[in-house]
């Protein structure tokens, strides 16, 4: 008979041998065997969070900088409730995350007990998938299960709930095995023709976009590396969404920026204009396309997505080539190879009326704002910032609003994985823990929080975790007194009705840090920010900067709801002539 | 901007609805059924009726025949969404229209009412291998097999002969011929 563990044992056991070394968790009641058993295993260390949302957001920044996925653990009842939103907002943007919870004792289950909640039916939809382990002879191979759901495919949340009773009963544990496809799902779907169709498409188009999104990320760094061959390859222009930065070097020439609602001028239009349009490892999200009807009109579509499920959900395509961004384009990339040797220059002539077309739109500079020497406009806030880490391998998460869009529009990220932001649940909140995580996993490295005061609020007390944990975040507070995007939304839809989007009595941040035990640093006026942006960067210690900011600023440009690409408003003085009416206030 | 539409919109165009049966092959345990109907109300997508039971006790395989309708596209979705659950090993999907399908339901009428209306009633079942399950000398229960729009119309046709309460089982489908579902 071979040796039996507790199930908490075979908890850490899995864990060990799935290689992770951190869990972001909360004790409680119902993980009391878990957290017993935690001293015994010294190559896992605990992050204690402050909430278990934090937890769950901690575990996202990890992921999402680090690749592996990460695990959070928390109790029953509450403990599982609080870290819902973080199980959907990895669910919404493909975050391997593996939630452990506990739950009351199996005879307790229904009974109402203390702490109990249906943790499984509240979470089955925000999870790829979950289970309740009900016998201990399960437990090994349920969570090597769920691991294994988290990160194939489309990556995504799983949960496994264990019962208290389950934590203590005794079983012996077989070691993880590699496991078969589960149900024979494989994940590459795409034929050889599907490939040369694309080349084929290729090779005609006098007027081609590409569009990268998540998938690239997600797929790893060397899809990141033939995303770039694949570029360098075809002359293309790229454009990428907002989960995508950073999988192309933001200030290369070919890269035309963000595209979408707070896109640039030249990628919008060039995705309304295109012949081409190569998809990769995106989904064609609504803040991507604006009004479907009038989206991308006479382009052939093609789209290389993991997730079959992605095809013509929202955008009918002409080619879909279901499958890992990485091998199509490995694919794709040796085959134009071998027929054309030496495309990008051969081709040059075919697209060089398009690129001239696009030049044209780039002129118009639509990340242009009217800069103040008297207020800190946020624009400029985050292109100084960029200008004083771009060195650095710096690693940006965001809140939710306006800061968010400013730091995708400004800052150009030329690495994978740098950049983490809530972009489909578009959580408040979001950036302060998933620096927390990121710091984890980057040690060394510089990781701030791009943040607008009242994202920032809603997950303040992780500060705490950071100072515990000696992490030295930076949290750059765009600080407008406004929940800003909501501001600009009243502004333009709702005749300037700012309806509780002001916060008053908002906290002195610099106050505030130092009661956390960190450093707070406060920038007023343009002239001082640089100093103290190097005094933030220079700090060995979490910071939280406020910089005071323009309060009425808004966001630009943006595609109206309703609006199609080629529709954009570009600024304050194009917003007077273009007033969103009628049936576009109705509209999200 | 009168012609404006959501950005959440799919297509400007108003696509026919068709209705679809799914054939849903699964891992008989706990929460499966929750899953996918779940995913159907989460999605916005229609549940017309569902049949389920487990056929295949050593595998543990429940099959599920759900009768819904959608445009193609939203079809379609739920076609790929269902095959992403990690219980699902099978999606079949056909429209109602199809030859090469049975579609059969079963139910349950219970007629109440003097010797000669019940016999009215029995009369008008004929078509659908009417099998009398009970009897007492003021009621039948009648069990008849029959396409769903025809159980409709039963229904509405026998209201008149004392028909009290209906029990349905929801459609189940089976290919002809040799071939089954793949």
């Amino acid at each position: 008979m071979s040796k039996l563990y507790t199930g908490a044992e075979i908890v850490f056991k899995c864990l060990e041998d799935q290689g992770v070394d951190f869990i972001f968790g909360y004790p409680g009641g119902a993980v009391l065997p878990i957290y017993d058993e935690l001293k015994n295993h010294k190559s896992i260390k605990h992050i204690l969070a402050r909430h278990e949302q934090g937890a769950g957001h901690a575990a996202e920044g990890y992921a999402r900088s680090s690749g592996k996925p990460g695990i959070v653990l928390v109790t029953s009842g509450p403990g599982a409730t609080n870290v819902v939103t973080a199980l959907t907002d990895a669910y919404m943007d493909s975050v391997p995350l593996v939630c452990i919870s506990g739950q009351v004792p199996t005879h307790l289950i229904g009974t109402d007990a203390f702490q109990e909640c249906d943790t499984t039916g509240i979470t089955r939809p925000c999870t790829k998938h979950n289970w309740l382990v009900k016998d201990i002879k399960d437990l090994a191979k349920t969570i090597h299960k769920a691991f294994e759901v988290a990160t194939t495919g489309r990556p995504g949340p799983v949960l496994v709930d264990i019962p208290k009773d389950i934590q203590f009963n005794k079983f012996s544990y077989s070691k993880l095995k590699k496991q078969k496809k589960i149900n024979g799902k494989t994940h590459n779907f795409y034929t050889q023709t599907n490939i040369d169709e694309l080349i084929k498409l290729i090779k005609k188009s006098k007027k081609p976009i590409i569009y990268s999104g998540g998938g690239v990320i997600n797929s790893g760094l060397e899809a990141s590396k033939l995303l770039r061959e694949f570029v360098n390859a075809t002359g293309f222009p790229i454009t990428s969404t907002l989960q995508g930065l950073g999988a192309y070097p933001g200030d290369d020439s070919q890269f035309l920026g963000m595209l979408g609602m707070h896109g640039t001028y030249e990628a919008n239009n060039a995705m309304h204009g295109c012949d081409l349009m190569i998809n990769v490892g995106a989904r064609f999200d609504d803040r991507i396309t604006g009004k479907i009807d009038e989206f991308s009109p006479k382009s052939k579509k093609v789209h290389i997505d993991i997730d079959p499920s992605s095809i013509n959900k929202n955008v009918k395509v002409d080619l879909a080539i279901v499958g890992d961004v990485a091998s199509v384009l490995k694919n794709t990339i040796k085959k134009l190879k071998k027929q054309k040797p030496n495309f990008s220059n051969s081709n040059k002539s075919n697209i060089s009326k398009w690129w001239e077309q696009i030049q044209k739109w780039r002129s118009i500079n639509s990340l242009a704002y009217i800069n103040s020497e008297e207020s800190i406009k946020p624009q400029y806030a985050v292109q100084r910032l960029y200008e004083l880490t771009k060195n650095k391998d710096t690693f940006i998460t965001t809140e939710v609003g306006q800061h968010q869009m400013w730091a995708a529009q400004h800052y150009k990220f030329d690495k994978p994985n740098r950049w983490m932001t809530s972009g489909g649940l578009g959580t408040m909140g979001y950036g302060l823990p998933a620096a927390v995580g990121v710091q984890i996993a980057n040690p060394n490295k510089l990781v701030i929080d791009i943040a607008g005061e009242a994202s920032v609020l809603m997950t303040m007390q992780e500060m705490s975790t950071a100072v515990q944990y000696s992490l030295p975040i930076k949290i750059f507070i765009l600080n407008n007194e406004y929940m800003g995007m909501v501001r600009q939304w009243q502004e333009l839809l709702h005749d300037k009705n700012y309806s509780e989007s002001y916060t008053a009595a908002l906290p002195d941040f610099v106050k505030l840090a130092e009661a956390y035990g960190c450093v707070g640093i406060r920038a007023k006026t343009p002239e001082e920010l640089d100093d103290k942006i190097i005094e933030m960067i220079n700090t060995d210690r979490p910071v939280i900067f406020d910089c005071l900011v323009d309060k009425v600023e808004n966001c630009f440009p943006m595609i109206p709801s309703g609006k199609p690409h080629n529709q954009m408003l570009l600024g304050p003085k194009d917003q007077k002539e273009n007033k969103i009416t009628g049936k576009g206030k109705t509209l999200v | 901007m009168s012609k404006a539409r959501s950005a959440y919109s799919i297509s400007g165009k108003k696509e026919k609805f068709d209705t679809h049966i799914i054939v849903v092959w699964v891992d008989n345990e706990a929460g499966v059924l929750a899953r996918i109907a779940g995913l159907f109300s989460g999605r916005g997508y229609n549940i017309e009726s569902l049949a389920v039971a487990e056929v295949d006790k050593k595998l543990n395989i429940s099959r599920i025949t759900i009768v819904t309708t959608g445009t193609p596209q939203v079809v379609n979705q739920i076609r790929l969404q269902l095959k992403k659950l990690v219980p699902v090993h099978n999606v079949a999907d056909f429209k109602r229209e199809d030859k090469r399908v049975i579609f059969k339901e079963m139910a349950l009428l219970k007629i109440v009412g003097k010797n000669e209306k019940r016999d009215k009633a029995l009369k008008a079942c004929k078509k659908f291998n009417p099998v009398i399950l009970d009897k007492t000398n003021k009621s039948f229960v009648i069990q008849i097999t029959a396409l769903r729009r025809e159980i409709d119309k039963m229904i509405v046709d026998l209201k008149k002969f004392g028909l009290v309460s209906v029990s349905r089982t929801g459609a189940v489908a089976m290919t002809r011929g040799a071939e089954i579902f793949k």
